[in-house]
């Protein structure tokens, strides 16, 4: 197991498999303690930047907080008023609607099924092939959000590259942006994101061992039925922790949208955390704007227990 | 394995605690008794006038105050990013500035937040306050009566029209539209002849913000004779007729392309097009704007550009069917106001009161085309003559109308320009968009601060 685990370290790290130390030992009480000890700091960090903030939104989003105005001076208790607005609130449901499809477009189908497509495909081709078309993939990935944002506005502003392409041809291209702002933002994440999801699948694909598809290749099984009865199951767990993380990434996306079409025109893109960060900051409602965030926090964690499900029998 | 981990341990608790002390002593490093004043502003590739003015000022006053720095913190950002960082960094005392640049319709709705402080003991040991008109005073006024912050200038709206595009569709000059039907007929000849120039552009839509209501369509809704806000009864208007007619006149002007297309109109950087494109190009007829326009294009400004002078004008924008007063305009400015936070207090006053000072405050007012606030500023013959639309905006004043002071005005206005992009994109009817607002505008202020009258 060890030598696997030095062998193989993509696998470990993207199906999350712990460390295979040493199995559960008996020690003694005051032994654990000096252990644990020097993990304090990082527990006490841990509650401040990660913990903390979330108990203050999930307090917040029951008060008036607000940036300005008397409740910003005062924020007053307001129970589920936040709630009970939100869930009256007509771009809710719309807003909910489009982060979904956001969500399945971009992240589920897009980077997922492209991911794993490219790394499929350069498994099998050659090794200039391959390293060309990972760079390219992964590129879109290590620029910084606000400029891959700015590079996918360039893309498909009214005179943008597209556009341009597009006249050269002799056509004439809408105004993307504005006519179709999802289709606009969901292209973008899924050329941003699908660097990501190739690479997990890249390194799930590594840990197949070729034997098994030579076996099965022996057996007369063509490279469809070996895809779908060898190699997808052998990768069933990464598939799942990649779809779990590109979910919750997708689910929290705001730069690329905010420049690209900032929620608009009307409210055709304003997915959750843009809907999230108008009411706060654009209106000044800290405590609507948590409550829109405490709920997609609920979400998030929703979509990790299914998947989290999905893992499991794996483990035992 | 097992040396790894225990490693691994070690290195996260030492980084841990590093991390931990470095919190502590970040935390520290606010001693009160230091003399120094954050200056916090906005600035923007178009807007420089008043980083100008305080890099100027600030040898000045750390001369006149030994021991004083003075630390200039601009925040390059648009208006409303920008008063969103402003009230974030009046959360804490160890980032809220000492001294600030603050829109006038902000100022009742920061008052009521505490960010500003209360000035009634500075102004009455200070000379030149008599200097300021009595608008600009009140325009500093809380609820409470005391003044919070100093007017730098003011400002009025009218239309700015390109004359030799108006000439080219035989449209006698100077130009003066009685009615809003007018505007459209001029609009439609303009179309007619000259096919590749938006006609007549009026903002709308989300992503101009405060630019959608002040420079387009209060225009509108103020002279129907319907208002926004009754100031008698003390509550918002909703389901007026004039609110109706404006959205209908925006919808006629984007729906028969007398306006630029709704997806230019919605980019928040629209304006900056009218400025630095159409207007110089000769591509645009017309558009409502603010009287500081000259400053974009006056030597020094963004979008230099010398013929202005000679191919724009300014006419009054109309009632809505020639109703008195016969001319409708908008005014706001910004102010400087003291940090509820500082520790300086009068330190801060003092920087304030140099800044808008009679030498300084004419600087401002000529290079960021402001209208005077000061009576010794509005007197100097080289205020007057600093471009050559002075009188005409400053004539303004008399058909001005001003913004609903009150805190919950900001939502309200937000409802506004949601409203007017709903009907310009055509995803709702006027009569649904108004329908909308109404609700909202319960929703907002509460069922016993609405009326209908």
């Amino acid at each position: 197991m060890t030598a696997n685990t030095v062998s193989r370290p993509p696998r470990e790290t993207v199906t999350g498999s712990g460390p295979s130390g040493s199995g559960p030992r008996r020690r003694p009480r005051g032994r654990t303690l000096t252990r644990v000890l020097p993990l304090a700091p990082a527990v006490v960090l841990l509650a401040i930047f990660l913990i903390g903030p979330v108990i203050w939104s999930f307090y917040g989003s029951f008060t008036d907080a607000a940036l300005t105005g008397s409740s910003a001076q005062d924020p007053q208790w307001v129970g589920l008023d936040n709630y009970l607005t939100l869930f009256t609130d007509p771009v809710f449901p719309l807003s909910l609607w489009l982060t979904f499809v956001f969500v399945v477009a971009s992240a589920i189908v897009g980077q997922n099924f492209l991911g794993l497509g490219i790394a499929l495909l350069t498994n099998r081709a050659s090794k200039v092939v391959s390293a060309v078309v990972g760079t390219a993939v992964v590129a879109a990935w290590v620029l910084p959000e606000i400029v891959a944002a700015f590079v996918a506005y360039a893309y498909f502003s009214e005179d943008g590259t597209l556009n341009q392409v597009l006249a050269a041809a002799g056509m004439t291209g809408p105004n993307w942006l504005y006519s179709f702002p999802m289709l606009s933002i969901i292209l973008a994440n899924a050329w941003r994101g699908t660097a990501f999801s190739m690479m997990v699948y890249r390194a799930a694909l590594n840990d197949v061992p070729v034997e098994v598809t030579e076996a099965a290749m022996i057996d007369g099984a063509d490279g469809i039925k070996r895809l779908t009865w060898i190699t997808i199951p052998m990768i069933k767990n990464s598939i799942a922790t990649n779809l779990m993380l590109i979910t919750l990434q997708t689910l929290s996306v705001f730069t690329l949208i905010w420049v690209m079409t900032a929620g608009g025109p009307g409210n055709e893109s304003t997915t959750l955390p843009i809907m999230a960060f108008q009411e706060a900051f654009k209106f000044g409602d800290i405590g609507y704007g948590t409550a829109i965030a405490t709920v997609m926090l609920l979400i998030g964690a929703a979509f990790s227990l299914v998947y989290i499900r999905a893992l499991r029998p794996e483990k035992v | 394995m097992h040396r790894n981990a225990k490693l691994a341990l070690s290195v996260l608790a030492a980084t841990s605690m590093v991390a931990l002390a470095g919190c502590t002593a970040a935390g520290g490093n606010a001693d009160g008794d230091s003399q120094s004043l954050k200056i916090v502003y906005q600035k923007t590739d178009s807007f420089t006038a008043l980083d100008e003015l305080f890099t100027k000022i600030k040898p000045e006053f750390e001369a006149a105050n030994p021991g004083v720095t003075v630390e200039l913190e601009p925040i390059q950002a648009n208006d409303d990013d920008y008063s969103t960082k402003l009230a974030l960094s009046q959360k804490s005392t160890e980032t809220a500035p000492d001294v600030f640049y603050e829109d006038t319709f902000r100022l009742r709705s920061d008052i009521d937040a505490g960010y500003l402080l209360n000035i009634d003991d500075q102004l009455a040991d200070w000379d030149e306050w008599a200097q300021f008109n009595e608008g600009a005073k009140a325009a500093g006024m809380g609820d409470d009566g005391s003044v919070y912050a100093v007017p730098l200038g003011t400002d009025t709206r009218g239309i700015w029209y390109s004359k030799p595009v108006f000439a080219a569709a035989g449209i006698e000059l100077p130009w003066q539209p009685e009615t809003w039907d007018d505007i459209l007929t001029a609009a439609r000849a303009i179309q007619e002849t000259q096919p590749d120039v938006v006609p007549f552009n009026m903002y709308a839509g989300k992503g101009t913000g405060e630019g959608t209501v002040m420079q387009s369509f209060y225009e509108l809704l103020y002279g129907t004779g319907d208002t926004l806000y009754n100031e008698d009864d003390q509550k918002w208007v909703v389901e007026s007729q004039g609110f109706k007619d404006s959205l209908e006149f925006l919808e006629t002007l984007y729906a028969e392309k007398l306006a630029l297309d709704p997806s230019e109109a919605l980019d928040p950087n629209v304006w900056k097009k009218v400025f630095g494109e159409l207007f110089p190009q000769g591509k645009l007829g017309g558009t409502v704007e603010g009287s500081y326009t000259p400053s974009f294009w006056q030597t020094g400004g963004s979008y230099e550009w010398p013929a202005y002078t000679e191919d724009m004008a300014v006419a009054t924008f109309p009632t809505q069917n020639g109703e008195e007063p016969g001319g409708v305009s908008m005014s706001g400015g910004w102010t400087l106001a003291v940090g509820a936070k500082t520790a300086n207090a009068d330190l801060a006053f003092d920087f304030l009161a140099l800044a808008v000072s009679q030498e300084n405050a004419l600087w401002y007012a000529i290079n960021n085309s402001q209208i005077a606030v000061r009576t010794d500023v509005a007197s100097e013959p080289t205020y007057l003559a600093a471009n050559p639309f002075v009188a005409d905006v400053t004539e303004l004043v008399d058909v001005t109308h001003y913004r609903p002071a009150t805190s919950d005005y900001s939502k309200i206005s937000a409802e506004v320009q949601a409203a007017t992009e709903a009907v310009i994109t055509g995803q709702m009817s006027v009569d649904e968009a108004a329908a909308a607002y109404d609700t909202a505008v319960e929703g907002i202020v509460g069922a016993d601060k609405v009326t209908t009258k």
